[in-house]
């Protein structure tokens, strides 16, 4: 009854309408998801799409939670475009962050312009050498790279646990396993007066233009874009698929590790076992919901940060557990992947009963 | 000599949960299928067993509808991967982050409840015999399902024509498809074979070793599991004995104090994660020696049938 036929061209059109038809079908499943439980469905829906923009304070916060989804996904979006799979970004923010925060500690109390930008350096740093691991066992030995960067998130996870009940505990914090308070020097400065919104989104924005750069401007993007789509051309062109690795992962461990630098040193403002709260993860949503491209993802970070603030405002009004925002997450994922279908190929429909004519 | 039995006891009830999510993953790659959601439906099936527990009282209820569920989320998978081509990375995450959040939204009222003790096994006379009565024969019997699993599927790829049509499948889809094997099909069988596996590892979880109900209760288990599948290099019986492995480092850490080791608990716990990066390193320097360790050839690639 329904046949599919690939197309001739990729259709462009689609690349932009599909994602429209995945955000569209979430919101509908979610109205039934939220009747079945006995929730007033107009009332959630509402509360978890459109208040988030309703008031200076929630855009601020929507600001703070898309800030490192933008960052982070822009790196991974590289490594998708090249097929080079980094799932670990998250262990890579947490890293980051631990680095970030271990600068601005050790100029615990003295004031200067020089601390943030040192923290932030020694936060991509540390992003990298996290992501360095996966991708030296990768090309060193074949290493699948999903698996090796996927542990280290829980080994990073509880390195962090380790550091801050260790080395990096406050020491007049009565043992709770949290570090100092940064000082004023180690905070990124604010966007607005009221709220938490950092400066880190304006450097997320740079970001978003560096990568539209580089994706469409530079041999870097093209030898990404050969590398992804073919990888036997891009070899008899001479593009090492090991550069790829290593660039792919550099650029996705460096921006995940200065997005966890941010995490700390804006909202936070120390360093906290709890910091990763799964930026990691969600950005693979958003590189994907923005179609592996800078602008796109610029807007599917924002509208992910809607979910979030959206999510926690129900969970507090509707008496839901956080786990919320991850369904909607999720069911948004199943629907763009599968209306890519729409991209590549044409679905025919032959009605209930008519069998498929073959050779057609 | 009680304490070597109860960490022997221990290791296998530990082991058993990866065990199931193991075999139901070597199933599904072997015929070039990547599900990276096998920590989604462990944990529906966690909590599908759990729930139905409460609710019917019937341990058979339980683990019936958690190997549905676990089955239905893999239909998704299944769905959207092969009848709509669409990435296999990427739809296996969806499938993590979607059976989390569900779970954790539907599982909230229940986190209060209780089901009995899940039963073991006793046979007069030989669970009677010291040390390996204890040892051997006296568990519940999910435990000796998963071990029957794990020889039933080395035999369905060592000696049965279908076992082997579902490697061929895995290793040259497009040769398996001209010569008329539905590829679809198979795939769809093994991907939901795989999910029922992973559902019924799950609720050995929330109904015998814990149990209980908690949101996130798998604990990245299901990442383990297919971790474990590379470990054994697609081989049933291999999977197994690694999955015993973690069982053992992870009964080492909770027995670690006990034995008086001054070593911070937090690092041997990375020692699972740990042990799985070592292993994925000594497989892929190993991948030359043998044929035999080699990845199913059509692995984690879509499938478009050309007619």
């Amino acid at each position: 009854m329904l046949k599919i036929e690939k197309r001739r061209e990729p259709s462009q059109a689609m690349v932009y309408i599909t994602p429209f038809i995945a955000i569209a079908l979430t919101i509908i499943c979610g109205f039934l998801l939220f009747a079945i439980m006995g929730k007033d469905p107009f009332r959630a829906t509402s509360l978890i799409f459109f208040e988030p923009v309703t008031s200076l304070y929630n855009i601020s916060e929507l600001l703070v939670k898309a800030s490192p989804l933008i960052l982070i996904a822009l790196g991974l979006s590289m490594g998708f475009r090249a097929g080079v799979w980094n799932i670990g970004a998250e262990g890579q923010f947490t890293i980051g962050a631990v680095t970030g925060s271990a600068v601005a500690l050790a100029f615990y109390e003295m004031e200067g312009f020089y601390i943030l930008p040192l923290m932030c350096l020694a936060g991509i740093l540390g992003g990298m050498l996290w992501a360095a691991i996966p991708a030296f066992l990768r090309t060193k030995f074949n290493t699948n790279e999903i698996l090796v960067s996927l542990m280290l998130v829980y080994v990073a996870n509880l390195l962090l646990s380790v550091l801050v009940h260790g080395p990096l505990r406050d020491p007049d914090g009565m043992n709770f396993p949290e570090s100092r308070l940064f000082s004023d020097s180690a905070l990124l400065p604010l966007l607005m007066e009221d709220g938490r919104a950092h400066i880190g989104f304006l450097v997320a924005l740079v970001f978003v233009g560096l990568a539209l750069f580089i994706q469409e401007r530079h041999m870097l993007g093209f030898q990404i874009k050969v590398t992804g789509q073919a990888a036997r051309a891009a070899q008899y062109a001479g593009f090492s698929s090991k550069k790829m690795v290593w660039v792919s992962f550099m650029i996705s461990g460096g921006l995940a590790g200065l997005a966890g630098t941010f995490e700390a040193a804006g909202p936070v403002g120390q360093l906290v076992p709890t910091l990763p709260a799964g930026y990691g993860f969600t950005a693979i949503i958003v590189a994907f919901l923005g179609r592996l491209n800078p602008i796109g993802i610029m807007l599917g970070g924002l509208l992910i940060a809607i979910t979030y603030i959206g999510g926690e405002t129900a969970q507090i009004a509707l008496t839901l557990p956080s786990a919320t925002t991850s369904v909607f997450q999720g069911m948004l994922l199943f629907f763009l992947l599968a209306t890519d279908i729409l991209i590549n190929y044409r679905i025919k429909w032959f009605g209930f009963f008519k069998p498929v004519a073959k050779g057609k | 000599m009680d304490l070597f039995i109860n960490i022997f006891v221990g290791i296998i009830i530990a082991a058993t949960p990866l065990v199931f999510a193991a075999i139901g993953e070597v199933v599904v790659e072997k015929s070039g299928v990547l599900n990276l959601g096998v920590e989604g439906m462990m944990i529906t099936g966690a909590l599908t067993g759990f729930v139905m527990t409460v609710h019917s009282g019937s341990f058979t209820v339980g683990i019936l509808s958690a190997i549905i569920a676990g089955a239905l989320m893999a239909l998704i998978f299944a769905f959207i991967t092969q009848s709509l081509m669409g990435n296999q990375v990427a739809t296996g995450l969806a499938l993590t982050l979607f059976g989390l959040g569900l779970t954790a939204l539907i599982g909230n009222s229940y986190t209060a409840e209780s089901i009995p003790d899940f039963p073991k096994i006793f046979i007069p006379v030989i669970s009677d015999i010291p040390v390996l009565g204890p040892m051997l024969f006296h568990f519940d019997i999910l435990i000796y399902v998963s071990i029957a699993l794990v020889f039933g599927v080395k035999w369905f790829f060592d000696k049965t024509r279908l076992g082997l049509t579902v490697i061929a499948v895995g290793d040259n889809d497009d040769a398996a498809h001209s010569i008329g094997y539905p590829v679809r099909l198979y795939r769809y069988c093994t991907l939901m074979f795989g999910g029922g596996c992973a559902g019924l590892g799950g609720a050995y979880l929330s109904m015998v070793q814990t149990p209980m109900w908690v949101e996130g209760l798998t604990a990245g288990r299901g990442w383990i599991a297919l971790a474990l599948v590379v470990f054994g290099a697609w081989m049933p019986v291999r999977a197994m004995l690694g999955a015993y492995l973690f069982g053992g480092i992870s009964i080492l850490q909770l027995h670690s104090q006990g034995f008086g080791l001054a070593i911070d608990p937090q690092f041997l716990s990375m020692l699972p994660y740990l042990a799985t990066i070592g292993v994925l390193v000594a497989i892929s320097l190993n991948k030359k020696g043998s044929s035999k360790l080699k990845a199913p050839a059509c692995l984690g690639k879509p499938f478009y049938a050309s007619d």
